[in-house]
């Protein structure tokens, strides 16, 4: 290459480099392109076959009408969607409400420290967190045993009786997740300039008016996030139930929510077309969500 | 604003006032209670014997000695089975890490400073795939790993946690927003190759995105349950799927059981202990650290 470029060759070595870019940047995306076909596309792709198909056969939506028909098909739905509501109301009401309360202490330590504290159990998740949860709920060893027995509970079978499991589910969820919303919530909260709340409070807004509409309305975009992202993985319950089936001496059925269905499906019935079905209808909720949330939640716009 | 309206913090707090603050300092530590007693009693709960988990305060501190005992009952389970579900853990979660980082560290870049066809095809669905939860491919990559037999072979745990859509957008965001092009550029008309470019400029601003890549790579790898428990059956499962299975010889929980070496409960509380304490180290020493990770998800600034 010529120390000194002239100005006609300038351009022409402009468009190499281009070209070089262009060589590199496909270079590197290859090795996690691959990834993406092989665990992201294949395995979505070869589900959809399995199930619109029954020992190679096409058989159109017989698989997914055989899962629906399944009598244990709809009290799953039914589960997971109480599980859901309950879930999601408190993770929204609670991660707001606990954020602003953060956020409007002035004391930066004891701040600070509610965060850190808040968000230690977020390291827990998987069965872990759930073997504990078994613990705290037992009232025979719980540490929280007065509070069990004060409501009436005196077995780890009476606490995770059929109507109130959707409770003891979205505890543990909240337990493990909220901490980390709350944090990125006060990130949200930290965001807005401290003028627009300063000229709120002047204009005569208490914490409560300030909170509702300045706030929140700020919050939006993040909350929609959490929301979205703590729906698409609530419909995949999946290990609490697991486990508290395993130690509630069959109070909590294995086939509690949808994927353990699917599950059974799969490992205990060998119908792997049945188990597609199934997975493949929460992974549509799942991407139908996602990709709305993509294009039109407003958090990604720059993407 | 005027300079007599701007009340500064020292002054005194209406009785209204007095009152919102109080009930937000009590709500705050009632729920910093909610989330660390559960913790604090499994640090506790493995100093004793089981009678004295019954019948003590929960928070009373047992011994040392049973702590000890308790240890020996757990690590001699049918021949040390503890460790071996430990070190498939620490092999299958490490071995993802180093592919993860080699992985997604360059695609990041590529995606944030190249151009080349396609970059804004594979940064959509990057996205799309990133926000759908890793339970909802659990199944479908099982049939897909069972079609080509791979189940049973630390592969299927190995490959699958290798795929992180998460830090390649994390390493997106971090290269176009740390990293400026000019910066890059001037190493080009330096005489810098493109991969020179990439390993010399690039690679030593990236450090913080490596670490918080692979950190939560690594944490959310370890406490997956779902997929290594349909993927690797037997000795083969890692500590989160060997906790499970801990818990069915736990005469307490299953009183019908009747396997012949059984499992205390203070034994159990001590492997959920074991089983979570390298996470939660990492997690007690990076948190500051990994606080601005999390926001750093979907904010550009």
């Amino acid at each position: 290459m010529p120390p000194t470029p002239p100005p006609a060759s300038r351009s022409h070595r402009r468009g190499s480099v281009e070209r070089a870019q262009g060589r590199i940047g496909l270079a590197f995306v290859t090795p996690y392109a691959l990834f993406l076909l092989a665990f992201g596309l294949l395995p979505t792709l070869y589900a959809i076959y399995l199930a619109f198909t029954k020992k190679g056969a096409f058989v159109g939506f017989a698989n997914f009408l055989k899962v629906f028909k399944d009598y244990r098909f709809l009290p799953a739905v039914e589960h997971v969607g109480i599980f859901l509501v309950v879930w999601l109301v408190a993770l929204v009401l609670l991660v707001v409400v606990l954020a602003i309360m953060v956020h409007s202490i002035g004391m930066r330590w004891l701040s600070g420290t509610m965060r850190f504290v808040y968000y230690i159990p977020g390291a827990l998740a998987g069965a872990s967190s759930v073997m504990l949860w078994l613990f705290v709920l037992d009232p025979t060893v719980s540490p929280v045993a007065f509070l069990l027995e004060a409501m009436g509970f005196d077995s780890l079978v009476s606490v995770v009786q059929a109507d109130r499991l959707p409770f003891v589910l979205a505890i543990i969820a909240f337990w493990t997740g909220a901490g980390g919303w709350i944090v990125v919530m006060y990130g949200a909260l930290n965001n807005i300039p401290r003028e627009v709340l300063e000229a709120a409070r002047v204009d005569g807004a208490g914490p409560i008016r300030t909170a509702w509409s300045i706030q929140i309305p700020l919050m939006r975009k993040w909350i929609a996030y959490m929301v979205v992202l703590s729906f698409a993985g609530g419909t995949q319950l999946f290990v609490e139930p697991r486990v508290l089936a395993q130690a509630s001496r069959g109070v909590v059925s294995q086939d509690y929510s949808l994927n353990q269905l699917a599950f059974l499906y799969a490992f205990k019935q060998s119908d792997f077309n049945g188990s597609a079905a199934i997975s493949l209808v929460l992974l549509a909720v799942a991407l139908v969500l996602s990709i709305v949330f993509v294009f039109k939640g407003g958090l990604f716009e720059r993407a | 604003m005027s300079a007599h309206e701007n009340s500064g913090p020292a002054r005194a707090l209406t009785p209204a006032e007095w009152l919102g603050r109080a009930v937000t300092i009590l709500v705050l530590i009632t729920f910093a209670l909610f989330f660390v007693v559960p913790l604090i009693w499994l640090l506790i709960a493995p100093t004793k014997t089981d009678r004295q988990l019954l019948l003590e305060m929960p928070f009373a501190f047992g011994d040392f000695s049973t702590l000890a005992a308790n240890w020996t009952s757990l690590v001699t389970f049918q021949g040390g089975l503890i460790w071996q579900w430990i070190g498939n853990s620490a092999f299958y979660c490490g071995a993802a890490l180093v592919i993860t980082l080699l992985i997604s560290i360059p695609a990041g870049y590529a995606m944030a400073l190249t151009e080349f066809p396609g970059r804004r095809a594979l940064l959509a669905t990057t996205l799309v795939v990133m926000l759908v939860p890793g339970t909802a491919l659990v199944l479908p990559i099982f049939l897909e790993l069972s079609a080509v037999r791979l189940i049973g072979n630390p592969l299927a745990a190995i490959l699958p946690f290798s795929f992180f859509p998460f830090g390649v957008y994390l390493t997106y965001i971090y290269f176009s927003t740390a990293v400026s092009r000019d910066l890059l550029d001037a190493a080009r008309i330096d005489g810098a190759t493109e991969f020179e470019v990439f390993l010399k400029i690039a690679m030593p601003l990236a450090t913080p995105v490596i670490a918080l890549v692979g950190f939560f790579n690594f944490t959310g790898n370890w406490n997956n349950y779902f997929l290594p428990y349909v993927t690797l059956p037997g000795k083969k499962a890692p500590i989160q799927v060997g906790l499970a299975e801990l818990l069915s010889n736990v005469p307490a929980f299953n009183p019908t059981n009747a396997a012949s070496t059984t499992i205390s409960l203070s034994a159990l509380a001590l492997a959920t202990l074991i089983a979570i304490a390298p996470v939660m180290i990492v997690f007690l020493f990076c948190q500051r650290f990994l606080v601005s990770g999390m926001t750093a998800g979907g904010t550009k600034e």
